[in-house]
């Protein structure tokens, strides 16, 4: 049976180059590179090899680069460093409703220990307004985070408001922005987002899980969350973790023409959405402009979890809006406010470089059989 | 370094008359299987008394091992040496160094069993607290009511000396009741059940029925994790995995909803019966308690026990959910209950079961299904492995 991976945006396969690379920094280049010696130098040279990379595949430079343990890190290294640093110019942070648990629920402990948080609410295709933004920003504002692409049903953002936003109130705010799942699929920039920090990770773009980044504008001071040695000027303190730096470095210098392979997801993607809307009472929750590699759609006929291991058992391998029956279903659905049904029997698929049309055609086909064989939701 | 071994009092079993050398002889079969791989061990009798023997065991795991075996009231660790009262007094402070520190008041037990040690119990008492009281200044003797008690009893093959007596799992040992097949679902009742029946001396098989796509592989592994728990208590369990899903679909789709749940455990209950037989089994175990839910209400549970002609022993049917969650805790099976998984009783759970269903007429739509066959199939496509060890 072939393997048909559809669920690219929880976790990818980790590319030969990358987990090479691994091996090589665990077997080989083993030092560590705080080490006066020669084998502490070649590691530290693979580790500024890595952080390049990564700096200039947002346009940013290598000193603005913070490695860490992934996304849910970074993001709570921005959160908590940026409104405790900023705590006595403003108690107002401004976030969204579909962010990633890990914003979430650090803004929830800002909000206990005394911030102001407003969580923008989106609208039926998950999609936030850029008068929304610009309402929400005050003077008092300290932080905005957003993210850029939102990881359940792929809407797109607008960063550029919050930016403008920022501006035009005349705010001390930080902006953030979670590009975990933006990243290696479309290009991002930091200076075109105009943001102060920006999280990335390394395991949804074919590298090992355990290592993302932070990108910090230069000049802008981050409060640590962690004490220790001098790594990471002191921000994020602990020896590197050279074997992971090292392949998400070597993945991401392998990123591809991200233009060429977004025209290609947009086919897909589209394709696929056709396909799909042939299906009785099937719905496609993600908007028409979503960032193509994402395409969230319900059966409104079987529920998520029975379909999820329908197709698991056909080789077919996706995501479910809500964990199971006794679960509650995904926050960014809810926020949507969709039906209690199309929630129920949501179904994430998320596409890689790889893809192909035929994936989708067994992708189709699995789901109608599903339905037909237990569809009595 | 002394030499030390391990001391089992085995309450219960003395109470068994003629039988009771079949117990013990149990008792010594299991100590010796749970503990091999930890030592080489030798285990004897004198009396009322086991002595586990071993040259290269660790104390610590064989203690912690000892405690999950049925059969045991209490056991103390103990140590052994020469009967010379010097080297008695100095290790009884040496090796109780711990205990007795911990402790404000204690006393000095002699039991004299050798009869040619020149000094008589109340002699070694005396003698041995006088030198304890010295070497710890925290202690003062109480004789009525000590927090510990040193325990030194001479005996033909040397001197023991041990501190506080530890509760053992008590019960009876492992298979001298016989065998039994649990039903396991994956909630917090069945592993319970499961473990008070292999306390009271029964081998277990479980049945665990699987229902995919509407259940997960992780229901399954949730199922394994508990069976490993109890294994530690039980010993191997042999568990079968019976697919359900066709089963399950057949009794949606034409039986009465109300009467859902009650047919489908009547179904689990006539396989599980038969693995059970197939197993030399004599029994089933369930985790019913009543009332708990709808298809544990007395009448509820008489009609899934007209499905049965093998007994099926309940041992939480009295209990409340909180005396079930705390044994659930005490052999760490609680967590591992409450992950979110859905199992096959959850799948098709009708609106409005009925509470209060009446036999005649659940009798009547289970024949209208015509099931046999499907229940065949799942009996011959049943996986079977092994849990624990």
């Amino acid at each position: 049976m072939r393997e048909i991976y559809l669920d690219n945006s929880a976790t990818t396969k980790v590319s030969d180059s990358a987990a090479a690379k691994a091996v090589g920094m665990m077997k080989e280049c083993y030092g560590n590179p705080s080490s006066l010696h020669t084998l502490g130098i070649l590691a530290e040279r693979e580790v500024g090899a890595a952080r390049a990379a990564v700096a200039g595949a947002i346009s940013a430079s290598s000193e603005e680069i913070i490695f860490t343990s992934g996304g849910t890190e970074a993001n709570n290294l921005a959160l908590f460093g940026s409104a405790e640093a900023r705590r006595r110019r403003g108690s107002r942070i401004v976030t969204s409703a579909i962010e990633h648990s890990s914003v979430l629920e650090s803004a929830k402990q800002l909000e206990n220990s005394g911030f102001e948080v407003v969580f923008l609410q989106p609208d039926r295709n998950g999609n936030i307004a850029e008068e929304q933004i610009a309402a929400a920003v005050d003077e008092r504002t300290v932080l905005v985070s957003l993210m850029l692409v939102n990881n359940e049903v792929g809407s797109v953002l607008p960063l550029s408001a919050a930016r403008a936003a920022i501006k035009r109130s005349n705010a001390p705010a930080l902006l953030h922005c979670d590009a975990v799942q933006a990243f290696g699929k479309m290009p991002v920039s930091v200076k075109s987002i105009g943001c102060d920090l920006l999280t990335v990770t390394g395991h949804k773009v074919h590298a090992p899980k355990g290592v993302g980044a932070l990108f910090v504008k230069k000049g802008v001071r981050i409060l640590p969350r962690q004490f220790g040695g001098e790594q990471e000027k002191r921000i994020r303190p602990g020896t590197e973790s050279t074997p992971l730096i090292a392949a998400f470095g070597q993945a991401v210098a392998d990123f591809p023409d991200l233009d060429a392979s977004l025209d290609n997801a947009r086919k897909l993607w589209q394709y696929a959405k056709e396909r799909l809307l042939t299906i009785d009472k099937l719905t496609i929750n993600s908007p028409d402009d979503a960032l193509p590699y994402i395409l969230n759609f319900s059966t409104n006929s079987l529920r998520s979890e029975i379909m999820l291991h329908h197709l698991a058992a056909m080789g077919i391998y996706c995501s479910s809006g809500s964990a199971c029956a006794k679960g509650e279903p995904s926050h960014v659905l809810k926020a949507m406010k969709l039906s209690r049904t199309a929630a129920d029997t949501a179904i994430r698929v998320s596409f890689d470089y790889a893809t192909t049309f035929e994936d989708i055609d067994l992708l189709v086909e699995a789901v109608k059989d599903g339905i037909a064989k237990r569809g009595k939701y | 370094m002394f030499k030390e071994v391990i001391l089992i009092k085995n309450g219960e079993l003395a109470l068994k008359g003629l039988n009771r050398r079949t117990f013990e002889e149990a008792l010594i079969r299991n100590l010796k299987r749970t503990l091999t791989p930890f030592g080489k061990i030798s285990v004897h009798r004198e009396q009322s008394t086991m002595y586990v023997n071993s040259d290269d065991i660790d104390w610590n795991e064989a203690a912690d091992r000892v405690s999950r075996v049925f059969g045991i009231a209490t056991f103390s660790r103990s140590c052994l040496c020469e009967k010379d009262f010097e080297v008695i007094k100095e290790s009884a402070a040496e090796y109780l160094k711990e205990q007795l520190s911990e402790c404000s008041t204690f006393k000095v037990e002699a039991k004299r069993s050798d009869k040619s040690f020149p000094l008589k119990s109340p002699a070694i008492c005396e003698e041995a607290g006088g030198y304890i009281l010295e070497r710890f200044p925290n202690l003062t003797v109480d004789v009525h009511n000590p927090e510990i008690t040193v325990t030194v009893e001479i005996r033909a093959n040397g001197a023991f000396i041990h501190g506080k007596p530890i509760k053992g799992a008590g019960g009876l040992p492992f298979g001298t009741s016989g065998k039994a097949t649990v039903m396991i679902s994956g909630g917090i009742d069945s592993p319970v059940a499961a473990w008070m029946m292999a306390k009271r001396g029964l081998q277990l098989s479980a049945v665990h029925f699987a229902s995919p796509p509407y259940t997960s592989q992780r229901a399954e592994e949730k199922v394994r994790t508990l069976l490993e728990k109890v294994s530690q208590w039980a010993g191997e369990i042999k568990l079968y995995i019976v697919p359900f899903t066709d089963i399950q679909e057949r009794i949606r789709d034409d039986c009465p909803e109300e009467l859902f749940t009650i047919i489908m455990r009547r179904i689990m209950i006539k396989i599980t019966q038969r693995i059970a037989r197939s197993n030399q089994s004599s029994a089933m175990i369930s985790g019913e308690s009543v009332g708990q839910v709808a298809s544990q209400t007395l009448k509820a549970i008489a009609c899934t026990n007209d499905a049965a002609n093998m007994p099926i022993l309940r041992p939480l049917v009295g209990m409340d959910k909180e005396e079930i969650i705390k044994i659930a805790r005490s052999i760490d099976t609680f967590d591992t209950s409450i992950l979110p998984y859905e199992d096959c009783c959850t799948v098709f759970t009708p609106k409005h079961p009925k509470t209060r269903p009446d036999l005649h007429s659940v009798r009547e739509a289970e024949a209208k299904l015509n099931i046999a066959d499907l229940m065949e199939t799942a009996i011959k496509e049943s996986r079977k492995e092994f849990i624990g060890k």
